[in-house]
């Protein structure tokens, strides 16, 4: 493999660990809450759909954006509803969101669109372009740097870089501001937090929206940078894939950044080759689909430390009367 | 003390929950432009107005019942097990490799051993998750929604590499052997006297599931071991207090669960396309998880349910194909049903349990 290989190899990883990431921080926030939440690959759906929807109709892709968060907050509500309001099973309730958008994404784009339940492809400003960092071109020509600054840091969408600023952003909140300790106070040990006379529901429902406002960029990411336009299904399980990069990241932001490159890393080698060779044994596609799961089962399993999650985590609070 | 009555418990939440969902789904419809009334009759006659439409219906039923008993026996026990539609994809390889590569004399005992076979693979497919939850605590949610993921890759990877007959572009594996083919219910019901649709797939594995039901009802309410697992979900800690380990439950019911989860496959393998293929589930374990809600994880609740999620299914095909309304509002009419029956539960009972309350203090 010769190094631009290489370097190409990486730059795909970045583009694929980047939906991951932005969802694994959105199920950061949520979890470290303690509400658990299955349904970022819905909410991610979701949001990819409106925002090609609303990218199509409307030619600007910011307003695009926009949708696609309107979107993800509308399901991350019913979530808060279901398991704050009304104390139901935040389980069942990720369940149904799934479902929810699974279908509600193809019924609205075949309404809209009558094109087999995908958006129209998005053009110009209806998409997310690469962005060029100052001196890409001119330091090109540099060997080794040159390539590695202008195929690998620079030429991604603006949303890559929103997505790696939110790492020491989401580290800032959660262990540097009061709102971020209420927060993983509330997921711990929410009667503490009710006593200290902090809001549990608000504080709850707060950590719900961010985790919204995440996927929904996760999802816009998907139909509106990554790709241009909507089809069915399109997030294809990467909201679990990030589900299991929180869990393997044991609930900390820079781990989950590491995580989400090394998944990124594997779904794009597996992109590019179809069976890699070591020697005398061929590992064959699946394996490398699969393995994201299987690392995790091996991490839960206790190999490397245990993965210990928020300890409130899926329990509705209820007040002391 | 309950709040309310049973009746009010078993009938009247689950009824308003549907009832919400319905209305919902009703608005969903409208909302695409299209008639609610002239949907619910297109899918009325398309699903129940032929023995055809019944043979698809009961069809889909049969794989309803199976994951939905699976659902509901690990709820029993506290677990949700989201991992239905990985055992099935192993029940059906399960039944791919027996019915392919041992030659079988008579459908009647290819189906005893297809049993088994497809329950074992189910239930070894569970097994991992299981220990996992038993011994170290992992949630048993993220383990069973993670191994479906690799059931794919694993099936993915036999029916592409290993299982495809040569020469075939299709990842599918060949066609079970005349001697295993099942008989259909127009096979059953035609010596009886009673006419039956010929190309509608509904076997006599409708009859296995049925038997399943009364077996799990007689598990978990009629035997020491179904006092123990109710006792378990209602409590852990209650239940080992009572002296009952918390490891063998836990691994006896999710090896149950997984166990009717892949046994659905010989409906779907088996007994329709008799041969594997690649989506062979359809989604059919996830169903089982709002089957097993509406059906309060009873036995008889679940076999009601299934038939109603049957009836959705064919009425849904039916819609797609006569009508510019996709398959997928199944999935959305799917999720409300979830959403009201599970996660909104209390969003019902709350106002319910209220009213009951206000009555009996006036009838006092």
């Amino acid at each position: 493999m010769d190094f631009l290989t290489f370097i190409q190899i990486l730059d795909s990883t970045v583009r694929l660990a980047t939906p991951l990431l932005l969802a694994c921080l959105a199920g950061l926030f949520s979890e470290r809450a303690g509400i658990f939440d299955i349904g970022l690959e819905g909410k991610m759906l979701a949001a990819a759909m409106f925002s090609a929807a609303a990218a199509a109709v409307s030619g600007n892709v910011w307003i695009g954006l926009a949708a696609g968060i309107g979107a993800s907050l509308f399901l991350s509500a019913i979530h808060g509803l279901a398991s704050i309001t009304f104390r139901g099973n935040q389980l069942i309730s990720g369940v149904a969101i799934n479902f929810l958008a699974a279908g509600v994404t193809v019924l609205v784009a075949q309404d809209w669109f009558q094109q087999g339940g995908r958006t129209p492809q998005l053009q110009g400003a209806a998409r997310f372009e690469g962005f060029d960092l100052p001196f890409a071109e001119a330091l090109g020509s540099v060997p080794i740097f040159g390539p590695t600054y202008a195929e690998l840091v620079s030429g991604h969408s603006i949303l890559v870089y929103i997505a790696l600023f939110a790492v020491p952003a989401t580290w800032f909140v959660l262990y540097r501001t009061r709102f971020g300790l209420r927060l993983r106070a509330v997921g711990e040990n929410p009667a503490a937090v009710d006593t200290a006379g902090v809001s549990v529901v608000g504080l709850r429902y707060a950590a719900v929206a961010i985790c919204g406002v995440l996927c929904g960029i996760a999802g816009a990411y998907l139909a509106t940078a990554l790709q241009a336009g909507f089809v069915k299904d399109m997030t294809a399980g990467r909201g679990f894939i990030a589900l299991a990069a929180l869990i393997f990241a044991k609930w900390r932001p820079w781990t989950a950044l590491w995580t989400c490159l090394l998944f990124g890393f594997l779904q794009a080698i597996a992109l590019r080759y179809q069976n890699i060779e070591l020697g005398p044994v061929t590992l064959p596609v699946q394996l490398m689909d699969a393995l994201p799961y299987i690392l995790v089962v091996i991490i839960l399993a206790g190999v490397g430390g245990k993965a210990i999650p928020p300890r409130a985590g899926g329990e509705p609070y209820v007040k002391e009367r | 003390m309950d709040v309310m009555p049973k009746w009010a418990e078993v009938i009247l939440v689950p009824l308003i929950s549907l009832i919400l969902a319905a209305i919902l789904s009703a608005l969903v419809i409208l909302a695409i432009g299209e008639d609610p009334v002239a949907a619910v009759n297109l899918m009325v006659t398309g699903a129940l107005g032929s023995t055809y439409g019944w043979g698809y219906t009961l069809y889909y039923a049969t794989n309803f019942m199976f994951t939905g008993l699976a659902v509901a026996v690990a709820f029993h026990a506290g677990l949700f097990n989201i991992g239905g539609e990985g055992q099935a994809m192993l029940g059906g390889l399960g039944v791919a490799l027996i019915c392919l590569f041992i030659p079988w004399p008579h459908w009647s005992i290819a189906l005893i051993a297809a049993v088994m076979a497809s329950a074992v693979f189910g239930a070894a497919w569970a097994a991992l998750p299981a220990y996992l939850q038993a011994k170290r605590g992992s949630h048993i949610v993220i383990t069973t929604i993670m191994f479906n993921f690799i059931a794919a890759a694993v099936l993915n990877y036999m029916l592409v590499n290993v299982l495809r007959p040569p020469r075939s572009m299709d990842p599918s594996t060949a066609r079970f052997p005349e001697a295993v083919h099942l008989p259909s219910l127009h096979d059953m019901l035609t010596p009886l006297g009673i006419s039956f649709s010929k190309s509608a797939p509904a076997n006599i594995s409708l009859v296995i599931a049925i038997v399943a039901c009364v077996l799990v009802w007689l598990l978990i309410w009629r035997t020491p071991l179904g006092l123990e697992i109710r006792s378990f979900g209602k409590s852990g800690r209650a239940a080992r207090y009572a002296g009952i380990g918390s490891v063998r439950i836990t691994m006896i019911a999710m090896l149950i669960s997984g166990a009717l989860a892949g046994a659905m496959a010989i409906n779907n393998v088996m007994g329709e396309a008799e041969r594997l293929v690649l989506n062979a589930v359809e989604g059919a374990g996830f169903i089982g998880i709002a089957v097993a809600l509406m059906g309060r994880s009873h036995p008889f609740g679940v076999f009601l349910a299934a038939i109603l999620f049957g009836f959705l299914y064919q009425g849904g095909a039916e819609l797609a194909l006569w009508t510019d309304i996709p398959r997928e509002l199944i999935v959305v009419i799917q999720a409300l049903v979830i959403l009201f029956t599970g996660a909104l539960d209390n969003m019902v009972r709350m106002p319910l349990e209220r009213l009951f309350l206000a009555a009996r203090k006036t009838g006092a």
